[in-house]
């Protein structure tokens, strides 16, 4: 197999010691067939046992190994060294999150935003047990299944300008996490989510960049879950305005 | 341990020059200052139409200026970005599912493209512009 | 939280972002020809007079000036405030006078053709 030296520049911070992050470069010989990750492992396990940064899975599923890489948020194990162009490969912490140390950063404010949203199937009515379950058809189960393919890896929230700017708005991620259970043939919770969803934080900071799907490893495509949601709840409002429903104000 | 999170700032003012994708993202935020001078100038026409003949051989004189002129061609150019990239984008807000499929947005997107065409051969067509 | 009123503009200004593209290009290209005195009967006054005396011609430019006005004024509001201006209540304030005194304006005229 084919090997390359490969300077990783990553940029440390040690709260003990370090006032603001710095960078320090390793130079790793990588096999062809490496990702990033690996690289970063090479570290670790040879150069230097004080790097922190998290990862679980090592194949795009468990969704905590991103990071930046040559400025773009991505998945550390779902870049290949090979497909990056020659020279060294810069590596930050994810950008808009707080660094906690080395490339651990805070994502308090992004698990809060997920569980703000109320994801998970709500009923106004419950159906008895004895009628049987609740089915669905395969056309119901595609109109939200792209969208249950969020690894929350919160890439997009990196990516994302608006996010970066407001740091209230919801973002791309925990929207269409609310759009995923909206779209559910087997949910009533629409009205509910919309307090959060069509708030000034929600939805209607989004200027439509796109940048979150640009980035994001799973093709979810947020930018179009919350576009479908502006459309929606701009029904929903002039609905209202009418008398015709649309829900609470 | 006590813990010491680091906040890097971003620059709220340069903060899309880092980024081509930013870049781009904010010259499509700016197609609409010439969106909005140019419909000034379509209602400044109109205003022109309704107090006669010689006010609006003045206005058709001020769009002959190559202020104007320049103005217009840049302006142009904004446009047909605007329409390409607005086009391209709205598969992403209306997804339309025939069946169990979701239609491919390229198919979508490229709807949009022909009737586009079509509309501007009309418009063109009944301002004369074939036969002028 | 409060459901936000922003549906009212972002309608338009969606509308306005459909519309233009739709018909800006083309009418930019009419505007530069008749620059250049490549004026066609239509686009002369008498032409352009019986266009706007239908009711169907004052629609058209109607909904053109209006959306299209609304459409810059909202999207300029979130270029402005990603340039770094942060005086957002008065960039609204200001750019939603603008397009609403345009519209009052437009329906004004075209009331006169
Ligand atoms: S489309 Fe909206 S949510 Fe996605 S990156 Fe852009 S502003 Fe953020
Ligand atoms: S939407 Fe995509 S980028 Fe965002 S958290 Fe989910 S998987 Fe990651
Ligand atoms: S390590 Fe699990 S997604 Fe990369």
């Amino acid at each position: 197999m084919t090997q390359r030296t490969v300077e990783l520049s990553i940029l440390r911070y040690r709260p003990e010691e370090d006032d603001k992050p710095w960078f320090q470069t390793y130079q790793v010989p990588c096999d062809e067939d490496w990702v990033v990750l690996d690289a970063i492992n090479y570290v670790k396990d040879h150069l230097d046992g004080s790097l922190s940064y998290r990862w679980s899975c090592h194949m795009a599923v468990c969704g905590s190994c991103s990071m930046m890489i040559n400025g773009d948020p991505a998945l550390s194990c779902k870049t290949f060294i090979r497909d990056l162009p020659e020279g060294p490969v810069r590596i930050e912490p994810l950008a808009n999150f707080p660094i906690e140390r080395d490339l651990v950063v805070v994502m308090d404010d992004f698990m809060e935003k997920l569980q703000r949203v109320k994801p998970y199937l709500i009923r106004s009515t419950e159906k008895p047990l004895e009628e049987g379950q609740h089915l669905q058809s395969p056309a119901e189960l595609k109109k939200f299944k792209q969208y249950t393919l969020c690894i929350n890896c919160a890439c997009c929230y990196s990516a994302c300008p608006q996010y970066a700017l407001i740091p209230e708005f919801i973002g791309p991620a925990a929207l269409t996490l609310a759009h995923r259970y909206n779209q559910d043939s087997r949910d009533q919770g629409r009205d509910e989510r919309e307090d959060v969803v069509a708030s000034n934080e929600g939805i209607w900071d989004c200027s439509f960049a796109g940048a979150c799907s640009d980035v994001c490893p799973k093709h979810v495509d947020p930018a179009s879950a919350v576009q479908q949601m502006k459309i929606a709840s701009t029904v929903d409002w002039f609905m209202r305005r009418l008398g015709l429903g649309g829900g609470k104000s | 341990m006590s813990r010491k999170p680091y906040v890097r700032e971003i620059s709220h003012t340069t903060w899309y020059l880092a980024r081509r994708r930013d870049l781009l993202h904010m010259a499509q935020e700016v197609t609409s200052l010439f969106i909005g001078i140019y419909t000034i100038m379509l209602l400044w026409g109109v205003k022109a139409l309704s107090e006669g003949p010689g006010a609006y051989q003045v206005f058709l004189d001020a769009l002959g200026s190559p202020l104007v002129i320049a103005f217009n061609w840049i302006t142009f150019v904004i446009m047909l970005y605007h329409s390409i990239s607005w086009f391209s984008v709205t598969p992403k807000a209306m997804p339309v599912q025939i069946g169990e499929e979701f239609l491919p947005g390229g198919i979508i997107a490229a709807g949009h493209y022909i009737a586009w065409v079509v509309v501007s051969a009309v418009i063109y067509y009944l301002a004369g512009g074939f036969n002028g | 939280m409060a459901r936000s009123n922003k549906p009212m503009v972002w309608s338009l200004f969606a509308a306005g972002g459909t519309v233009a593209a739709f018909v800006m290009p083309v009418l930019m290209l009419l505007t530069i020809m008749a620059g250049y005195g490549q004026l066609t009967d239509s686009l002369g006054y008498e032409g352009m007079k019986s266009f706007a005396s239908g009711w169907m011609g004052k629609l058209f430019l109607l909904v053109v000036i209006v959306t299209c006005l609304w459409h810059a004024a909202h999207r300029a509001r979130t270029a402005l405030h990603g340039l770094g201006l942060r005086a957002d209540k008065a960039v609204a304030v200001i750019g939603y006078g603008i397009a609403s005194l345009g519209s009052l304006l437009a329906v004004f005229y075209l009331l006169r053709i």
